[in-house]
């Protein structure tokens, strides 16, 4: 592996409006290296990399690109100097097929006959199939992330950023990826590597700079650290992991049996023939990765989608039939993924949003007249329970950040005194220090006495919260198993092994 | 060859000219609402070609400078919404009402001292022998050049947007801004090029109205043509040769009910001539019935509004 430096950072600050993301940031990568950016949501990563390919301006500091100064006005120049990027949120068209993404990604495509055919050849080279002639939006997650790396390989990338890469990925797919990003470094490509996950960055990264609150706190070889220091040095104080309780479960309180539902949304997942019960007191973990029908499985349970009134019965009482204020009074409470939007309205202040999900079991609407009186306190006290920090109830929703509002919307849920509880990604764009409270608050509701299902991406959060595990495949689900004693290599297969991935071609 | 009174041959040939105000109107909303944008100033933006085209060729004593200025007119209303939605990012279906009554009040305004005028003619054009085919004659042989122009520009639109880099650009700013932005493309040049692109065509729709169809000008002459445009677009699915369908559809069922009319049908003219709006509203029903598929067909970003920080 060559010492030379590939791309030197120095001195970089960007400024946004009440905000400064990014503070004198200096680091420097050498061609071949794989080289790790750490640090919480938040943390100013994401400026920085969209700096290097040219969709930021920078406000002060320079940047050397094999030894020439670097100043990419549009993501164009950067890729003709050799910079590609892997985006964390797919930047890719599901109306159209994969030749045409991968066309939309390069300067000068080849005509599409060639080019299918050079798609084929590099993702195969690359242990990564793909059909050119495909439709984006028929393509699993794993297959989507392909056509981005298939992208930014077929321009010979000298640099490739890679944003969060494995967080749509099972355990095997990593393995693979890992295993192509290794055989590129090797080829000389260095990688600059978006994550916090700490044992990923601990296998595949040769060095890391690590950001907090926008400047570098620190730089380090991640393979001569713990997880546990590389964690601490990101959120920059001590962590204490969520305390258990041990208790037997009671009574069977969310019981669905032979589930089928068709999706909503042209490109989803329909769910077939699920299987499930959740008893008092116990947390079931739903893994899976996105698009595998969570969020057709949050819809069917909250009573967004209808289905026949046996197919989900809350403490022996059919409710497959009821909407979502009739499961409300039958005990069923849930918060889906999508925050603004979904869980929330963007635009209605905290005490209005308390009221929509919480009038029915709060009591706070009379003879159709709102109780603005008690609707108000109980926003107050959701705040107050679950430390949101906010001017006030008044402040629209749209108003807090990702963290604050996530605590809002499952505190608004778990104070309602319920009896099931059903949550997609509770913890998802939410700094550590929210993530713990968040995980602590469910845990707690069990040990009350609720039965808690969690949908969730994130396999740490699940093996520390749940108490049974299952998994989400193609809108099937996997039988659950006690999360005590499950190894990686499990839950993997349970989520759907490699999906037809393999390992890299030694020759390419 | 005749059908209770009516000429099938002439109907057809007839039904062309009835529908090209609409095709021209919907072919070139449909490149702007692939373009991720819906503009819903499309009858204001006919108007105004209207009205324009008229006193240009008035003038000028040119209907094909007439045309021209139609088409100016039309972009540059377009121009003026997209620099509401794009730059100032306004919503789009208010501006695009907006744009439809600033249109029609425009052209009234313009149009004072025009009424009772005949605007020079447009002549059919001349293919010698080929016209006298029967059938085939006066079916594809005898029209005026902006009907030609109206059917190489539907098959130009198919060319581009299925062939074209620059049509696939279009199409993925349409169905992905923040994407498109992220690897670098323009998103609001880009659509603001589709909605003046929108907006000559239906200039061009609005003139051939004013100087063909009626030829007259009268105020607010286009009568809705610009929302039955906005409805066959969603009939097309946003697919070009369907556009020439549902226009012909919709053209067709107008003259078809003239020519009851004139035939002497018992059925009260009130009911037939709201049969084509009928119709329009039923073909709208069924399509959105078959939701899954419509869905595809929709650019997915459509009225969103784009901004380069998100």
């Amino acid at each position: 592996m060559s010492k030379t430096e590939l791309l030197a950072v120095d001195g970089i600050s960007k400024q946004y409006p009440g905000v400064l993301a990014n503070d004198a940031v200096s680091f420097a990568i050498a061609e071949g290296e794989v080289h790790a950016l750490l640090g919480e949501n938040g943390a100013g990563k994401s400026t920085l990399v969209k700096m290097i390919y040219g969709l930021v301006k920078p406000d002060a500091g320079q940047m050397r690109f094999r030894g020439a100064a670097y100043a990419p006005k549009e993501p164009r120049e950067a890729r003709a100097s050799g910079v590609a990027m892997v985006f964390q949120h797919f930047s890719l068209f599901e109306a159209l097929n994969v030749a045409e993404n991968v066309a939309l990604g390069m300067e000068n495509p080849p005509k599409p006959r060639e080019l299918a055919h050079r798609i084929r050849t590099v993702s195969e080279d690359y242990g990564l199939p793909l059909d050119p002639a495909r439709l984006v939006g028929d393509l699993s997650a794993g297959e989507r992330q392909r056509v981005e790396i298939i992208r930014c390989l077929l321009q010979d990338p000298k640099l490739l950023i890679m944003d969060e890469p494995t967080s749509v990925l099972t355990p095997q797919e990593v393995d693979i990826l890992f295993k192509t990003l290794r055989q590129l470094a090797a080829e000389g490509t260095a990688i600059l590597y978006i994550s916090h996950k700490l044992e990923e960055i601990r296998a595949l990264c040769d060095g890391a700079t690590i950001l907090r609150r926008g400047k570098v706190v620190a730089s380090c070889t991640p393979r001569e650290k713990t997880a546990r220091e590389l964690a601490e040095l990101m959120v920059g104080e001590t962590l204490t992991p969520p305390a258990r309780r041990q208790k037997p479960p009671g009574a069977v309180a969310l019981d669905v049996s032979g589930l089928s539902v068709a999706s909503p949304n042209p490109f989803g997942t329909a769910l077939q023939n699920v299987h499930l019960t959740v008893q008092q007191g116990e947390i079931l973990g739903i893994a899976g990765v996105a698009g595998n029908g969570q969020d057709e499985l949050l819809l069917a349970l909250s009573g967004e989608i209808r289905t026949d009134a046996e197919a989900i019965r809350i403490a022996g009482q059919g409710v497959g039939d009821l909407g979502p204020n009739a499961r409300r009074r039958a005990g069923l409470v849930a918060a889906p993924e999508e925050r603004l939007g979904h869980a929330a309205a963007p635009d209605m202040s905290l005490t209005e949003n308390a009221l929509l999900s919480g009038a029915v079991r709060k009591n706070l609407v009379r003879r159709g007249l709102i109780d603005w009186t008690a609707a108000r306190r109980f926003a107050e006290a959701v705040v107050k329970d679950f430390d949101v920090r906010t001017p006030g109830v008044g402040t629209a929703a749209r108003a807090l950040s990702g963290g604050n509002l996530q605590k809002f919307v499952i505190g608004r849920e778990l104070s309602q005194a319920p009896s099931v509880i059903v949550v997609n990604q509770p913890t998802w764009g939410v700094d550590a220090a929210a993530a713990a409270a968040i995980r602590q608050a469910l845990i707690d509701r069990a040990a009350a006495g609720a039965a808690v299902v969690v949908i969730s991406q994130d396999l740490d959060e699940l093996l520390e919260i749940a108490d049974r595990f299952c998994a989400l495949n193609a809108g099937r689900l996997s039988a659950p198993r006690p999360t005590q004693g499950l190894t990686v290599e499990e839950i993997g297969l349970m989520m759907g092994g490699s999906h037809g991935m393999e390992v890299a071609h030694a020759h390419a | 060859m005749t059908l209770g009174g009516i000429d099938i041959v002439v109907l057809i040939a007839s039904l062309m000219s009835a529908s090209t105000p609409i095709l021209l109107a919907a072919i070139g909303e449909l490149v702007a609402e692939r373009s991720g944008v819906l503009n819903l100033g499309v009858e204001g933006m006919m108007i105004v070609g209207a009205i324009c085209g008229f006193v240009v060729a008035v003038h000028s004593g040119s209907p094909v400078l007439g045309f021209f200025a139609a088409a100016a007119a039309g972009a540059a209303m377009a121009v003026l919404f997209a620099f509401l939605t794009q730059v100032l990012l306004s919503n789009q279906v208010a501006t695009g009402l907006a744009l439809t009554l600033f249109g029609l009040g425009l052209s009234a305004l313009m149009g004072q001292g025009y009424n009772g005028l005949k605007p020079p003619s447009t002549p059919d054009i001349r293919f010698g022998p080929l016209a006298d085919i029967p059938v085939i004659g006066p079916i594809l042989f005898s029209h005026d050049w902006v009907l030609y122009l109206s059917l190489l520009i539907v098959l130009g639109t198919w060319v581009f947007l299925t062939h074209s880099r620059a049509g696939l650009v279009l199409r993925a700013v349409g169905e992905n801004h923040d994407a498109a932005h992220a690897l670098g493309y323009r998103v609001r040049l880009i659509r603001t090029a589709a909605l003046a692109w929108g907006g000559a065509c239906a200039g061009l729709g609005g003139a051939y109205l004013s100087l063909v169809r009626v030829p007259q000008w009268a105020e607010g002459m286009t009568a809705g043509a610009g929302w039955i445009a906005l409805a066959i677009v969603v009939f097309a699915s946003w697919r070009p040769w369907r556009v020439l369908l549902g226009a012909y559809i919709f053209g067709g069922v107008t003259v078809l009910q003239l020519r009851l009319q004139a035939a002497g049908i018992a059925i009260p003219v009130q009911i037939l001539s709201t049969a084509p709006y009928l119709i329009t509203i039923l073909v709208l029903v069924v399509m959105s019935a078959r939701r899954g598929r419509a869905a595809l067909g929709a650019p997915a970003a459509l009225g969103r509004v784009f901004h380069a920080s998100n």
